[in-house]
């Protein structure tokens, strides 16, 4: 019994992992490869796939301006949501739950009912085509979602912590940085990396709001979809090029995760 | 908790409020806007009243995308929630196979939404995808880009792929939220598994479980990019989901006003079902 319950998690890692292979696989084929064979792994080894990406400055720039405006979404939302999410957690006031429900509705709206308004509205301030453009739109999901998750955490915390901390004569401000942020940093790093996850993956109000300066690396993995044919071993490569920063985010919140999950509230 | 009465407590809030405000309220009010006016560009409006509302409500097309929608959504929460709690049950509780199992099932969780349509594209091609080769081979006459039964189970197929993880992952922190105490008291009483589950597990799940089905719902009911890059909505319009369709019509056909009282339509469903979802969640709350 022991040894059958790997069974389960090892069929559904491999299942998994199967289509993340085969976009590996594809992009170190040549193109000729693919279209001509079906070959289970890269027959002619190359990696001219990605030498062409690292050699183009209008696929790299992609690269660069999805991870610029996903940092600066991460860093404004969780810093807006912190006092947000303490107030929440620890005080009554009026309209708390509407507010709370009314931010939770944000997460609910369906980002194509906004493309066309975001794009008029980036336009008309001048923001079309910034990286703060995108991160400012990102908020309308994150920060709803940064508050929902650090409520939680905070609320697991005993309200017995801030009255000793009062009565030791702690202002406000430096019990909340110096005790406060310190005992919930689990609860941060989830929300971290929730919130670099869904500004990473979204693109279709990344897309509508850049034109060239801003253009996130999906975009521009569309444009060559549809333009020069379809070089699959060059979308390949792209594709596999953006899971790596996802990874990299979960092997340094691996731990995070763990004692996030155990103090029960996600 | 006993929260204490802060009128002061607004103050932290409000960075949040006008953040979210900014781009929640203004982008709205533009929908609303268009929802009752016919507009010609130029910033000329003529007042249309529920014109555009009753011009959708009883359009044909938008009633089968709507039932798409449905149907979608249901069966894949109906596959992701119960093969997402078993899993997390399976999953082992201590040693080096917790980080191996959280970080590779997170992995679909942080690849770029185009880039997993694009993906399980390459993925089910029938000459040279891996899985629409296998199929063929197997003597399945299978072909997403031309047949719609394909193209629905390709796309399901794909999401179960894409989020089962999420629910796994929540139910994984309800389990581990569980005292050993309450298994201890299990054994001797001799219960059965499928009393722990029922009896102890689930109940602690509840909680985690109306969060990932409220998120599984309000997600599958807005996705857009895996399926237009999968399938673009084709073959015809059999995988057309909401947004596919009102993309289509805002951008595609410009048809401003009827597309604005289509996304107001749209938002308000949504909206009533987490309503109903965020209630029961409080009540629960509430109670214990």
């Amino acid at each position: 019994m022991k040894q059958a319950k790997w069974v389960v998690p090892t069929i559904y890692i491999i299942f998994l992992m199967l289509p993340i292979y085969w976009l590996l696989n594809m992009s170190f084929k040549t193109t000729t490869e693919i279209i001509n064979t079906y070959t289970l792994w890269p027959q002619e080894f190359t990696l001219d796939n990605y030498k062409k990406i690292f050699n183009d400055s209008t696929w790299y720039t992609g690269y660069l301006n999805s991870i610029y405006y996903v940092v600066m979404n991460t860093v404004i939302s969780v810093a807006a949501a912190l006092p947000a999410a303490y107030a929440f957690s620890r005080y009554k006031f009026l309209g708390d739950k509407h507010l709370f429900f009314w931010l939770l509705t944000n997460r609910m709206a369906p980002p194509a009912v906004f493309a066309l308004p975001f794009f008029q509205f980036y336009s008309s301030v001048n923001l079309f085509d910034t990286h703060v453009a995108v991160a400012l739109s990102h908020c309308l999901f994150n920060i709803p979602l940064a508050v929902w998750i650090l409520e939680g955490f905070m609320s697991s915390v005993p309200k017995e912590l801030d009255e000793t901390a009062y009565v030791d004569g702690y202002s406000f401000w430096r019990f909340f940085f110096k005790i406060f942020i310190p005992t919930i940093t689990a609860g941060i790093g989830i929300t971290m990396f929730f919130c670099f996850m869904f500004s990473w993956v979204e693109l279709l109000l990344a897309k509508t709001l850049t034109a060239v300066a801003a253009k996130p690396i999906a975009a521009t993995m569309t444009r060559t979809a549809s333009t020069s044919g379809y070089e699959l071993g060059l979308l390949a490569a792209a594709g596999s090029l953006t899971i790596i920063p996802g990874a990299i985010v979960i092997y340094f919140v691996r731990n995070y995760i763990a004692k996030g999950f155990a103090l029960g509230r996600v | 908790m006993n929260k204490t009465v802060n009128q002061k407590a607004w103050f932290f809030v409000i960075p949040v409020f006008v953040l979210v405000a900014f781009n929640a309220i203004i982008p709205l009010m533009t929908v609303v806007n268009y929802a009752f006016q016919e507009t010609f560009g130029n910033n000329v409006f003529m007042w249309e009243g529920t014109r555009w509302f009753k011009q959708i409500m009883l359009s044909e097309r938008f009633h089968a995308s709507l039932g798409r929608q449905f149907l979608f959504t249901f069966i894949i929460l109906f596959i992701q929630i119960p093969l997402g709690i078993a899993i997390a049950l399976t999953m082992p509780k201590e040693g080096i196979g917790v980080p191996v199992c959280l970080v590779l099932m997170s992995m679909p969780l942080l690849i770029p939404w185009n880039v997993v349509g694009a993906m399980w594209n390459i993925f089910a091609l029938p000459d040279i995808g891996f899985l629409g080769h296998s199929l063929n081979a197997l003597g399945f006459d299978y072909n997403f880009t031309q047949q719609i039964g394909d193209a629905w189970f390709t796309t399901i197929l794909m999401d179960v792929w894409h989020w089962t993880s999420l629910v796994v992952l929540l139910s994984y922190a309800g389990l581990r939220s569980i005292q050993p105490a309450y298994y201890q008291a299990a054994e001797i009483d001799g219960a059965s598994r499928w009393a722990i589950f029922t009896k102890i597990e689930l109940p602690k799940m509840k909680k985690v479980l109306t969060i990932a089905i409220l998120l599984r719902f309000m997600d599958s009911f807005m996705i857009y990019t895996e399926p237009f890059v999968l399938t673009g909505g084709g073959p015809g319009n059999a995988t057309a989901f909401l947004s596919i369709d009102l993309v289509k019509m805002a951008l595609g056909q410009f048809d401003l006003g009827p597309a604005a009282a289509m996304s107001l339509i749209y938002f308000f469903i949504v909206l009533l079902v987490c309503w109903v979802f965020y209630t029961l969640m409080m009540r629960n709350e509430e109670k214990s």
